[in-house]
């Protein structure tokens, strides 16, 4: 089928997966609050499983959507094989997230229709993000991802620090975003467009005003840099992702910063590929700070959600790593990457949601001492997710840090190489403490984890997690070479490679 | 006309963002993001004549999503009231700011 969106029709078409999901998500609502008229809220885990139905009816369109061609790159929307690879990404996460939360959302009473419902929406702003080739649909996505995980950081009423989280995450996401529409307002008043094609001529040619394109390049850059946490507007990070209940913070850490780097790197590598040389130093800099600043405060936490706060703030250094990259091996080495993280990183808050006992209970490291001994399935899942955050070979992980490190020096990125690696070593030491007390130490009493409340899908939403980062680990081509083909389709990295011989 | 509309433009931002940096009281830093989202429709508008229709059909889309922000963030605020008893962000100590 080919699109070149002459009619109403084709736009439509161009968002089936989006449409799915927004049709679903409302059917969740809607189940919801019949559900609570009913009088009957003893168990939510039916609507969880319709959610994770809708899920899967846009995954299988996603997949449908490969038959899918559109004509040029001029569109307000991209059907390109980057857009679908993101989806992948984006709908895994989601699905991960349901299965995760369901005993959660049960045990502490959440109103579970509105839960879902905004995982649902929340997501379709992600593939919104992923699918924008205009910087209006591109802040359409930003805030309607954005607006729902407000409400989903602050829906746990009963807790304060839930509150608390939500208030800060919107208060300062809502500062950045000011930021960043100030800069959209910027760039289209020196380029004369939104159309990301169409600046990227502007820009390329040279035509744009200079002051205007540099300000604005500027002010979207802190959008894009809070939206991913990249130290120095990372300061929310560690409290929302602290206070917010703990599958909305896998979601989130999962979920959100996988589509704020789908479309920074659509937005940087493509419109402002012609002025690359003058935002490259800042990005280094944005990496730089984030590896370094971040592993080193995770040594410092005591709790596992904070640890792990800036464990994905240091994630977002090794993945702008490839932004500065711009080139074609970085950017498939993000998708990789950000697949592998995606699934690891929910996997991991998966067993913290089991140790907390589906609360906010048992959050500390010393709170795991006994548990690979007591759940040794469970500790054995949760070791290989932090061998695979840590990048221990023979993990996904491993694989996603050498993609990026392949493109990091196809543009002779030596120094950032070296900080790449120097600090994945220093991250070792955070990962290894948890798995150290899991396996080491002795459990004050020998009975805590005896019972864990696990229902058996989740457990095989984990298994099938650390199948994936496992298989990836060790057999990468396929994934490698779909994220190959997908980054083709950008059809940019001029910039870099000029300023590169 | 369009100089002095970006110079007010950049005037109203940089009011919003002192105002979110210094105020400590919720619905005022929310007050301050507001104005801060109006300094932007102002620029959209004053270069859309210059430029084309697209930012006039930006601010439509700004002021849409401001609305929702705003329901949501007056939401999280009542929340936060029902806790705090205020919504003084100096009053809140759980989580550091």
């Amino acid at each position: 089928m080919e699109l070149d969106f002459s009619s109403q029709g084709h736009y439509l078409v161009a968002f089936v997966p989006e449409l799915i999901l927004t049709a679903l998500g409302m059917l969740v609502l809607i189940a919801g609050v019949s559900r609570r008229l009913a009088r009957d809220p003893e168990r939510s885990f039916d609507i969880g499983w319709l959610a994770l139905a809708g899920v899967l009816l846009a995954a299988f369109a996603n997949g449908w959507m490969y038959g899918v061609h559109e004509v040029g790159t001029q569109a307000m929307i991209a059907v390109d094989r980057f857009r679908l690879f993101a989806n992948w990404v984006l709908l895994g996460s989601a699905g991960l997230a349901v299965v995760m939360s369901m005993a959660y959302v049960d045990r502490q009473r959440l109103q579970a229709g509105e839960y879902y419902g905004l995982l649902l929406f929340s997501t379709v702003g992600m593939m919104v993000m992923a699918a924008a080739r205009d910087l209006i649909v591109i802040f359409l996505g930003l805030e309607l991802m954005s607006i729902a995980v407000y409400a989903m950081t602050a829906l746990n009423r009963a807790e304060r620090r839930s509150a608390e989280a939500g208030l800060k995450y919107f208060i300062l996401g809502a500062f950045a975003t000011g930021f960043f529409l100030y800069g959209i307002a910027l760039v289209y008043g020196a380029t004369g467009s939104t159309n990301i094609a169409r600046i990227a001529v502007e820009v390329g040619s040279g035509s744009a005003q200079p002051a205007l394109l540099a300000l604005g390049v500027g002010l979207m850059l802190v959008g894009f840099a809070f939206k991913v946490g990249a130290v120095p507007f990372h300061m929310w990070t560690p409290d929302v992702y602290e206070g917010a209940p703990t599958p909305v913070t896998a979601f989130m850490s999962a979920g959100v910063k996988a589509a704020a780097f789908v479309a920074f790197l659509r937005v940087f590598t493509v419109a402002f590929d012609g002025v690359w040389d003058r935002w490259w130093t800042i990005v280094w800099w944005l990496a730089a700070l984030s590896m370094v600043a971040a592993n080193l405060l995770a040594l410092a936490q005591l709790n596992v959600k904070r640890m792990l706060a800036y464990s994905s703030i240091a994630h977002a250094g090794y993945l702008l790593v490839a932004i500065v990259a711009a080139n074609q091996a970085a950017a498939a080495g993000m998708l990789f990457y950000l697949l592998v993280y995606a699934v690891m990183n929910v996997g991991a808050f998966g067993i913290v949601l089991i140790v907390a006992n589906q609360g906010e209970d048992r959050l500390l490291i010393e709170d795991y001492a006994g548990f690979g001994q007591q759940q040794p399935l469970l500790g054995v899942l949760l070791t290989i997710f932090l061998l695979s955050l840590a990048g221990f070979p023979g993990t996904g992980g491993f694989m996603g840090k050498i993609y990026l490190l392949q493109g990091a020096m196809g543009a002779h990125l030596v120094w950032l190489s070296v900080v790449l690696v120097l600090t994945t070593v220093v991250s070792y030491g955070y990962y290894l403490r948890l798995a150290w007390y899991m396996w080491m130490s002795e459990a004050p009493t020998p009975d805590v984890f005896h019972q864990v409340r696990a229902p058996i899908s989740m457990r095989i939403a984990l298994l099938a997690a650390a199948a994936l980062i496992l298989y990836l680990g060790v057999f990468p081509d396929a994934a490698l070479e779909m994220a190959r083909a997908s980054v083709d389709a950008l059809t940019a990295f001029g910039g870099s490679a000029a300023a590169t011989p | 006309m369009l100089t002095e509309a970006l110079v007010v433009s950049a005037l109203l931002f940089a009011i919003g963002t002192l105002g979110v940096l210094l105020r400590r009281n919720a619905i005022v830093m929310f007050l301050c993001i507001e104005l801060q989202l109006n300094a932007v429709n102002l620029a959209f508008v004053a270069l859309s004549r210059y430029v084309g229709i697209e930012g006039q059909v930006f601010v439509f889309f700004v002021m849409t999503v401001a609305a929702a922000e705003a329901a949501v963030g007056l939401a999280i605020i009542i929340s936060i009231f029902r806790h705090f008893r205020t919504v003084n962000v100096d009053n809140f100590n759980l989580l550091k700011w």
